[in-house]
């Protein structure tokens, strides 16, 4: 299997702290599934912000799709980023929009018609179970509600990375199982999966999920599994 | 500019629309309203300042400051004859004397103007075209008939006026300029707020991958919207003002103020003008905003 993912000694620092990520090595494999999972306060949300494009590292190299993003110019992260579907721990709805068009997003950014993006956000608000909430804004949905339509929005443009911060934090058992059968099925069909969670039942619902921790900034790799990944390791 | 505004109606919900519910589209009109005005007024001075240049430059006036009415009415006579004969003159009439008279008597009164009072021949001369030849050939005849006659150009009378219509010109396009300046700086200040306001969908769709273009669009849109609603409201405004002002100027008779008219080309920039502010105010909303987005990753 390809490399998808790699970083490669990075840290991140916010201003002139202390390092929030230190020496973070790994590779995500494509079509692997990995959970992301630490204490709060452990770099979660910032090693995720690296994947999704929304940061740069103070150090180290991070390459996607094969390309540096580290060196790459900023205005060509657009189209990376499109590749990337992500879902926020806050959600980041538009709160003026409705569902729908919160979920058409991803599409009209890429340049969809009207016309083309109908029938997959339907098909999409369905899947979620949302159809009869397609005109209601985010303020009206409840905190669940809220976190479907992110996911959905997420999934909409079939990305190749997948990123998800505690999808399942605010849904009930059945609905946080029905969404990892969601990011199973899109596993399946080839996109990669990276879910930060604090619930460890989820790591057992997914047979072949790769576990990483982080632990006060350091990723655990006692191993050098995530550094050199079996499957890569096989194939050399 | 039309780019500005043809975007999806998906699209331009992506921030939300509250037309005319700020104050932009209405500083714009008060912005586009001065401008037109100071501009229609430096274009109608420019128009008067013209007219009088060429009306000047080209006339002349005889004073054949003579004691002695007969000869004085015969040298006049004379000079008008030569005068009319020559073909650099377009036309020359004597003053009456009567008229004269009228312009002494606010300050001698009507008991001091007799026939004892020894008032100058005048005779305005109006050449066909304004030329040093042409007032030397003038001066030559007058000086043979009547050498202690004096021949004046009028444009040298009117010269302080020529000057403070200059000035005013100026002053107008100076007004001009800093009113689109003003425009621009306020165009700069409405996108920087619409930035902040919006800050958080801005950061969602640069997330999904929105192009700094993109984004702009958004908002050099929503600004043309706003400029193109205020400029023709200050236009329509600045219309019902001219018409009131030439009205009231008309009504003075004045041979000046009533050369103050603007042409077909200055109407025609008149109501380009806001179409310009709309040009303006969108480059200057797009500049802003590109820059502001540049500052995040």
């Amino acid at each position: 299997m390809a490399t998808i993912v790699q970083f490669e000694n990075v840290g991140l620092r916010y201003g002139t702290g202390a390092e929030t990520l230190s020496d973070v090595s790994f590779s995500l494999v494509k079509g692997g599934f990995y959970f992301l999972t630490g204490a709060s306060g452990a770099g979660k949300t910032s090693l995720l912000k690296l994947l999704y494009l929304a940061q740069r590292p103070s150090r180290g190299l991070i390459r996607l799709f094969n390309e540096d993003m580290v060196t790459i110019p900023r205005e060509k992260l657009p189209l990376f980023r499109r590749r990337i579907g992500v879902v926020f721990q806050d959600f980041r709805l538009v709160p003026h929009l409705s569902a729908f068009d919160n979920i058409a997003l991803p599409l009209r950014v890429a340049g969809g018609d009207d016309c083309d993006i109908e029938k997959p956000v339907s098909e999409m608000l369905a899947w979620v179970g949302l159809s009869n909430r397609a005109s209601a804004r985010p303020a009206t949905l409840s905190g669940g509600e809220q976190q479907r339509v992110a996911i959905a929005r997420a999934v909409i443009a079939r990305p190749d990375i997948l990123v998800a911060d505690e999808p399942t934090g605010n849904v009930d058992p059945e609905m946080a199982a029905r969404l990892l059968y969601l990011f199973d099925g899109l596993n399946k069909l080839g996109t990669t999966v990276v879910v930060a969670t604090h619930d460890l039942h989820l790591l057992s619902r997914i047979g072949n999920a790769t576990m990483m921790r982080l632990d006060a900034g350091r990723l655990l790799d006692p191993t050098g599994a995530l550094r050199h990944p079996p499957q890569i390791r096989e194939r050399q | 500019m039309a780019n500005a505004l043809l975007i999806s109606a998906a699209d331009r919900r992506l921030l939300p629309e509250g037309r005319m519910a700020g104050p932009m589209p209405w500083v714009i009109a008060i912005m586009m309203f001065l401008t037109i005005l100071a501009a229609a007024a430096a274009m109608a001075l420019a128009g008067s300042a013209h007219t009088l240049g060429e009306d000047m430059q080209a006339r002349l006036t005889v004073q054949l400051p003579e004691p002695n009415a007969g000869l004085r009415d015969a040298q006049a006579s004379q000079i008008l004859i030569g005068l009319r004969r020559l073909s650099v003159v377009k036309s020359a009439e004597a003053v009456p004397q009567a008229q004269l008279a009228a312009l002494l008597e606010p300050w001698l009164g009507r008991e001091g103007i007799d026939e004892s009072l020894p008032l100058p021949a005048l005779i305005d001369v109006e050449l066909k075209r304004a030329g040093d030849a042409d007032i030397a050939v003038v001066s030559e005849l007058v000086a043979m008939i009547a050498p202690a006659a004096r021949v004046d150009q009028q444009a040298q009378w009117l010269q302080p006026l020529a000057n403070l219509l200059k000035s005013l010109i100026w002053l107008a396009i100076a007004l001009v300029a800093l009113m689109t300046i003003a425009t621009s700086a306020a165009v700069v200040l409405a996108a920087r707020a619409a930035l902040n306001t919006h800050r958080a969908t801005i950061d969602v769709l640069h997330l999904l991958g929105s192009s700094d273009n993109q984004i702009a669009g958004l908002f050099q849109r929503r600004i043309a919207l706003d400029a193109l609603f205020g400029g023709f409201a200050g236009l329509l405004i600045a219309l019902v003002v001219m018409l009131l002002i030439g009205d009231r100027m008309r009504a003075l008779g004045s041979e000046l103020l009533g050369s103050a008219s603007l042409g077909w080309g200055d109407w025609l920039l008149l109501f380009l003008l806001p179409l310009i502010g709309v040009a303006l105010s969108t480059v200057s909303a797009r500049i802003t905003v590109l820059r502001a987005l540049r500052q995040i990753l």
